[in-house]
């Protein structure tokens, strides 16, 4: 038989000591959430005593919250449900009021959570998610495309105004940073390719290394994985507030189609404005081109642009500006797609935001393969 | 109830000329106010008087001005985050909207509560946790839901029960029936008083709901035109002749509540 609880002296700290006797106990101390740790953990342990009716002396207790009620009545309704037979005395009224609203509560039966899936079962849940999201995306479309057909017989219906207001945050406002990143780029590609060019004395072939390989792949690329980062994402974050603070369902009850209200304006406005923005990041990078070549290969500027004039043919300008609205169409959908996919919470948003971020790089970039294909095929 | 009186110490919350600006709009000038202990205090006013920048002053979410704080006898105003955090410790605050973490589930909300300031085992804490929602009256089941899961009525219980996770000495409720259906609302009355008298709490609550002000509150301040108008008991308020609480108690919502109370004696 343990006969005490380690005697603890902090006044604060709430202990039960098993007396002499065997049968009475003493609870003493502040019963309260701060002070309950240790002697939880010391009930878990404790040995009653064999047989016999107990009497718990609660007289020295000097405090008593919820949580030291709850854990004197576990105690107390563990020891009955062994066919012991509990009295408490000494308890201040108040504390008594306590221990029979606690004791009034009817507790949730503590749920396990569930289990861990086997593999199988996940790999079918998830092939399932994306099936539900493919489809999701293809109905999604499907519903954007017919009401763009609508809005295209209606002429007045298109919302000029939401337009422009896109076309300046996704268009014009990404002009600084897509012009920086392309020069950039256009600059590096020059460095990397002038050791190789010196080497044949090829150096005037720089301007069709960063002609081509800017207009054609790597500024319709750039800018979209940009525009996907920068607009994208606010998309789908702009459409996933607005769903968890029912905005969406606001709309739908005044009679104006959220697709409608809010894709279509998004949509068509990147459609205009990514080409344009493409255009400007292939200026930029022949420019960032330009530098390097003057300043390592002695390439002046005149030469440059002569060159570039017989390099790159207006099939390689339109192929790589051609792939812009595709992009663009892209991006829109899949962030609009995304923020109407937002359930109730703010984490939600977060999940849904990310999301479209990675599926709209991917499409770009697994578009961008299949165009290479195509034009592949075609000799372009 | 007789009116409190002014500043004898022991007053849970004290608060001496407070002046809250926000721009040129002057929200609170010259406010003070006493809250003694276990008793339900209840701020009222019409929408935009500053009942919930009062609250949100009191709680250091928001600086005045000018004028002193005093929670538990301490002064509250200058406090960083963490000598604030001993004071925290012993509020309670429910949120107008609940303002439950979304992505946590009931259980969870009050449980995070524990987990991060008691040495309690997880056992005992999910234990604790069920206790609270079970004291709340929400149904057993709503534990393992989400926020965006739960009814407006049923958010307000759970949110309920995350502010009283750590059974604080004093707890503030901002609009605490607001939304609910009567049942609901009468429900959180006997709750707000049950807890009162089991655990001593002190309680300052905003409110329009003079169903509440009348069945629970112990004393009353109106706030209007960035002034206490009065403060004092609902009998005492309902007879005083300043135009503004007139209008608020005598209004057409206000004689039926009054009515009742009345009946109920």
């Amino acid at each position: 038989m343990e006969r005490a609880a380690r005697s603890i002296s902090d006044e604060k700290t709430a202990q039960m000591v098993i007396g002499a006797n065997g049968l009475s106990v003493r609870c003493t101390g502040a019963w309260i959430v701060r002070g309950i740790a240790q002697l939880e953990q010391h009930l878990t342990r404790i040995t009653w005593p064999e047989a016999g009716d107990l009497v718990f002396d609660c007289s020295d207790l000097t405090a008593l919250d919820t949580s030291g009620a709850w854990l004197l009545q576990r105690t107390v309704r563990e020891l009955e449900q062994r066919g012991r037979r509990i009295t408490i005395i000494g308890l201040r009224p108040q504390f008594v009021s306590l221990l029979q609203l606690v004791a009034s509560c009817t507790m949730m039966p503590q749920s396990a959570p569930a289990a861990l899936p086997n593999l199988l079962t996940r790999i079918g849940r998830q092939s399932w998610q994306v099936w539900l999201n493919m489809s999701g995306m293809l109905a999604f479309i499907g519903e954007t495309a017919s009401i763009l057909l609508y809005s295209c017989l209606q002429p007045r219906r298109i919302r000029w105004r939401a337009i422009l207001h896109n076309l300046q945050t996704a268009g014009f406002e990404a002009l600084p940073i897509v012009g920086l990143l392309s020069l950039l780029m256009g600059l590096v590609i020059a460095y990397q390719g002038a050791d190789q060019l010196q080497r044949f004395g090829a150096n005037i072939f720089i301007a069709d290394l960063v002609g081509l390989s800017m207009m054609r792949e790597l500024s319709p690329l750039l800018t979209a994985i940009i525009v996907a980062g920068r607009s994208g994402s606010a998309y789908a974050a702009e459409i996933g507030t607005m769903k968890v603070t029912e905005e969406i369902d606001a709309l739908r009850t005044i009679g104006v189609g959220p697709t409608e209200l809010l894709v279509l304006p998004k949509l068509l406005a990147l459609i205009i404005a990514l080409p344009l923005l493409t255009v400007f990041a292939d200026i930029t990078g022949v420019l960032g081109g330009m530098i390097m070549a003057r300043s390592k290969l002695d390439v002046s500027f005149d030469v440059f642009i002569n060159r570039l004039g017989d390099a790159v043919r207006l099939s390689s300008f339109l192929t790589g500006v051609g792939k812009a609205p595709v992009f663009a169409a892209i991006i829109a959908l899949v962030g609009c797609y995304q923020g109407f996919q937002v359930t109730g919470s703010a984490d939600s948003v977060g999940r849904q935001t990310t999301v479209s971020v990675v599926q709209a790089i991917f499409l770009v970039i697994l578009s961008d393969a299949l165009f290479s294909i195509v034009f592949n095929w075609l000799n372009i | 109830m007789s009116t409190a009186p002014e500043q004898t110490g022991d007053e849970v919350i004290a608060i001496r000329n407070l002046c809250t600006r926000f721009g040129n709009n002057v929200v609170h000038d010259n406010i003070s106010l006493t809250v003694q202990p276990g008793e339900i205090f209840a701020l009222v006013g019409g929408s935009g008087c500053g009942k919930s920048t009062l609250l949100r002053t009191i709680l250091l979410l928001q600086l005045p001005v000018s004028g002193s704080i005093r929670v538990f006898g301490r002064e509250v105003l200058g406090l960083n985050d963490e000598q604030a955090l001993p004071l925290r410790h012993r509020f309670g605050v429910m949120f107008e909207r609940g303002a439950l973490f979304s992505a946590l589930t009931v259980t969870e909300n009050v449980a995070m509560v524990l987990r991060e300031h008691t040495q309690l085992d997880p056992n005992m804490i999910a234990q604790i946790a069920a206790l609270k929602i079970a004291l709340t009256g929400l149904p057993a089941d709503a534990g393992l839901k989400y926020p965006s899961e739960l009814s407006g009525g049923m958010r307000k219980r759970a949110a309920l029960a995350r502010a009283i996770a750590l059974d604080p000495e004093l707890l503030f409720l901002d609009e605490p029936t607001a939304g609910l259906d009567p049942l609901s609302a009468a429900g959180i009355d006997d709750l707000v008083r049950s807890l009162r008298d089991a655990l001593g709490l002190t309680i300052m609550l905003v409110t329009h709901d003079l169903d509440l002000l009348w069945r629970v509150a112990d004393r009353v301040a109106v706030l209007g035109e960035g002034h206490i108008l009065g403060v004092g008991t609902m009998t005492e308020l309902s007879k005083m002749d300043h135009p503004i609480i007139k209008d608020y108690f005598y209004g057409p919502r206000g004689r039926a509540a009054s009515e009742q109370a009345w009946k109920r004696k």
